[in-house]
């Protein structure tokens, strides 16, 4: 029998890939959940984050940004609160270092004009600092990406970048060979949201992905339970899941209970079931 | 000097660029090559010119406002007529020669961002022309100052979508229509009316728009032997400077002069005058000028103008900005209604909010230039890129008109 593991070949596991080797020696899938950094505030988002760890194999900090063209309407609400009240990009490496006690990993999404406008090297050194394993970039692909290579290859961070359904074969190789840590695949054409039911374009694209090159693959977009994780993690290395969990917070704050996480911790409870085949 | 620009990978220099998901790069590319091959179809361009001569009626005239000109120092100024065009600006020289693209890459359905309204409109216009299906997304803030060209989308049979996320204007539109091409490149084409957005939107809309200035140069040489000493436009996104800039980039004693919107003032944050007072960003897929704060947010831009409300701008011209090629100042949304005013009172002409940036921007060079120079009679080209229908509402309240007449006559006693 072939072992999950074997699927990585070669493949740069970096620092956040690592999570995805140790969920394929217990062959299933790993668990990345997603929340967006500041909501409902800085502080109760830590929390979240906390109660990601004790599910989830990776925790992605989304940083809010005023004009995310990648997310749906639940991820651009909570972004869109989270600068209302306040956050900075600042305070992502706080936040990295209290994710960074629970011992799980984390990296972080961003749009790349924060990024730069912080410095890209700057931030790349903040962020080794902090305990963040890496960046997912959504709105960066390897073909601006010069500045970030220099800084994540000096400071040792994984660099995360996208395929999707649209993706030439070519673009799928040349993507990966850029990639540290893991690949992150888009799973249907469109932005982040959950959806009632998967796409069947998922397992199509992976198997497109392995045709090209060995590498440990996360599915993102469209999963909102235990059960879609479930299918998902039966043929990718990775589930990422981010809407179905801001939409619990959206709704504690909707219920006048903005810190009651009682819905969270019960969804990763039910995802964390569902990649371990639903035990 | 622009025919290098920009270069393979859609880079002014520092700006420009692709910084859009991965999703849409084989769009891009698409476009990219479908562009390739059009620019030397001959039957493309015959197509293109047949539209642009037949059913948009081009050339523009060009029109020389002596009476408009009394304000404006010793300057003479003549106006390229874009407003005269079929659906009231220069934005359907640009939505033709996209939709024509898009034809060819087999797409169906049409999308398109619109703050003022006139690129929705020339795009829901060129929709209809072609059978197509139209969506246009439209901030709140604007589809409320600008209801006329809303009703006229719809009557054209398109879809207007209003966003209510963000700052509810041009920008937050932009975001949208990016969100939808996201999930729907297979079978739709995004317009994008302005010389910004990712490669090659830039390069492309700046050469469909060139025709404005290919077409004043010879007609201005023709009238006065001469070329223009100046040029002036207003700048949002850029789509109408880029027009009437191109052809004259390489004619170097030939000044080019972009008017953003000041708003309020841009000493009160007010404004929507990204060169003049933004930094250096990416937004919307391009590196650009960008209004933005300490952590890359954008901010919120000010304009009475809704065309021109915008927190970014094209990044050929922050490279001509950069170079000092062209020159850009900000003009108050005081001053643009006043020149809107004195347009309409001397000539009879009521240009659009945007382009009364671009007019009030000629007074101040007039007026500057006899003060510099009293013997001199500079030539004073502006692009008068659309016609202000669809600001009366908004001249209304600004002018305190209340629709009530003056007197009335007649009846029965």
């Amino acid at each position: 029998m072939t072992a999950r593991t074997d699927r990585f070949g070669s493949f740069d596991l970096g620092h956040s890939g690592q999570a995805f080797r140790a969920a394929a020696e217990q062959d299933r899938a790993a668990l990345i959940g997603y929340l967006t950094l500041g909501y409902p505030d800085v502080a109760t988002s830590l929390d979240a984050f906390r109660t990601l760890a004790t599910g989830c194999d990776l925790i992605e900090i989304g940083l809010p940004y005023s004009d995310p063209v990648m997310d749906g309407p639940t991820v651009q609400r909570s972004g869109t609160r989270a600068l209302a009240r306040g956050t900075r990009t600042r305070d992502l490496f706080g936040a990295l270092e209290a994710i960074g006690e629970t011992g799980t990993p984390a990296v972080v999404m961003t749009y790349w004009n924060l990024v730069e406008q912080y410095g890209v090297e700057r931030f790349a050194a903040d962020l080794a600092a902090a305990g963040g394993a890496g960046l997912i970039t959504p709105d960066l692909t390897p073909d601006e990406a010069e500045d970030w290579f220099a800084a994540s290859d000096k400071h040792d961070l994984d660099r995360i970048f996208l395929v999707s359904p649209s993706s030439t074969d070519q673009r799928i190789g040349s993507t990966v060979d850029a990639c540290r840590g893991w690949l992150y695949a888009t799973s249907v054409m469109g932005v982040t949201g959950a959806r009632a039911e998967t796409s069947s374009a998922a397992p199509e694209l992976v198997a497109r992905i392995r045709a090209q090159r060995d590498v440990a693959v996360g599915i993102g977009l469209g999963v909102s339970n235990g059960a879609q994780a479930a299918e998902i993690g039966a043929f990718a290395d990775g589930v990422i899941v981010g809407s179905a969990l801001v939409r619990t917070l959206l709704a504690a704050e909707e219920a006048g209970t903005p810190q009651d996480l009682t819905d969270l911790r019960a969804l990763v409870e039910d995802l964390a079931a569902g990649v371990r085949g639903g035990q | 000097m622009s025919e290098q620009m920009p270069d393979a990978r859609g880079h002014f220099d520092r700006f420009g660029g692709k910084f859009v998901p991965e999703a849409l790069y084989a769009a891009l590319n698409q476009l990219e090559q479908a562009y390739a091959e059009a620019r030397t179809d001959p039957a493309f361009h015959a197509e293109l010119n047949d539209l642009l001569a037949n059913y948009v009626g081009r050339p523009s005239p060009i029109t020389e406002v002596k009476r408009f000109a009394e304000h404006a120092g010793n300057a003479r100024i003549v106006l390229k007529r874009e407003d005269l065009n079929h659906t009231g600006s220069h934005k359907v020289n640009n939505v033709l020669g996209q939709v024509l693209l898009a034809r060819r890459m087999g797409k169906t359905r049409l999308i398109a961002e619109t703050g003022a309204g006139q690129h929705g409109v020339a795009t829901a216009t060129v929709a209809a022309l072609f059978g197509m299906e139209c969506r246009v997304y439209m901030g709140k803030v604007d589809t409320d100052r600008q209801a006329l060209n809303v009703a006229r989308m719809q009557l054209l049979g398109a879809e207007v979508i209003a966003i209510e996320s963000g700052s509810k204007t041009l920008k937050d539109a932009m975001n949208e229509a990016l969100r939808d091409w996201v999930a729907s490149v297979d079978h739709t084409h995004y317009v994008i009316g302005t010389v910004s957005g990712p490669h090659p939107f830039p390069m492309l809309v700046r050469d469909f728009q060139r025709i404005m200035s290919i077409e004043a140069r010879s007609q201005v040489q023709q009238r006065y032997g001469q070329l223009p000493d100046y040029v002036a436009a207003c700048v949002g996104g850029g789509s109408n400077a880029m027009g009437i800039f191109a052809d004259f980039l390489s004619d170097g004693n030939v000044q080019l002069y972009g008017f953003e919107a000041g708003g309020e003032g841009v000493e009160t944050g007010r404004h929507a005058a990204p060169i003049g007072a933004g930094s250096v960003g990416v937004l919307h897929g391009t590196r650009t000028f960008v209004l933005q704060d300490e952590d890359g947010q954008t901010k919120e831009s000010h304009s009475i103008s809704a065309g021109l409300d915008y927190p970014g701008v094209g990044p050929e011209h922050a490279w001509l900005a950069d170079t000092g090629r062209a020159h850009y100042e900000s003009v108050t949304d005081t001053e643009a209604m006043d020149a809107l005013a004195l347009l309409t009172r001397t000539e009879g002409i009521l240009p659009a909010i945007e382009s009364a940036h671009g007019l009030a921007g000629a007074l101040r060079l007039g007026k500057r230039i006899a003060e510099t120079d009293p013997d001199a009679r500079p030539l004073i080209l502006v692009s008068l890129s659309g016609r202000g229908d669809k600001d009366v509402e908004t001249a209304i309240s600004w002018f305190g008109l209340d629709g009530s007449v003056n007197a009335s006559m007649g009846g029965d006693r």
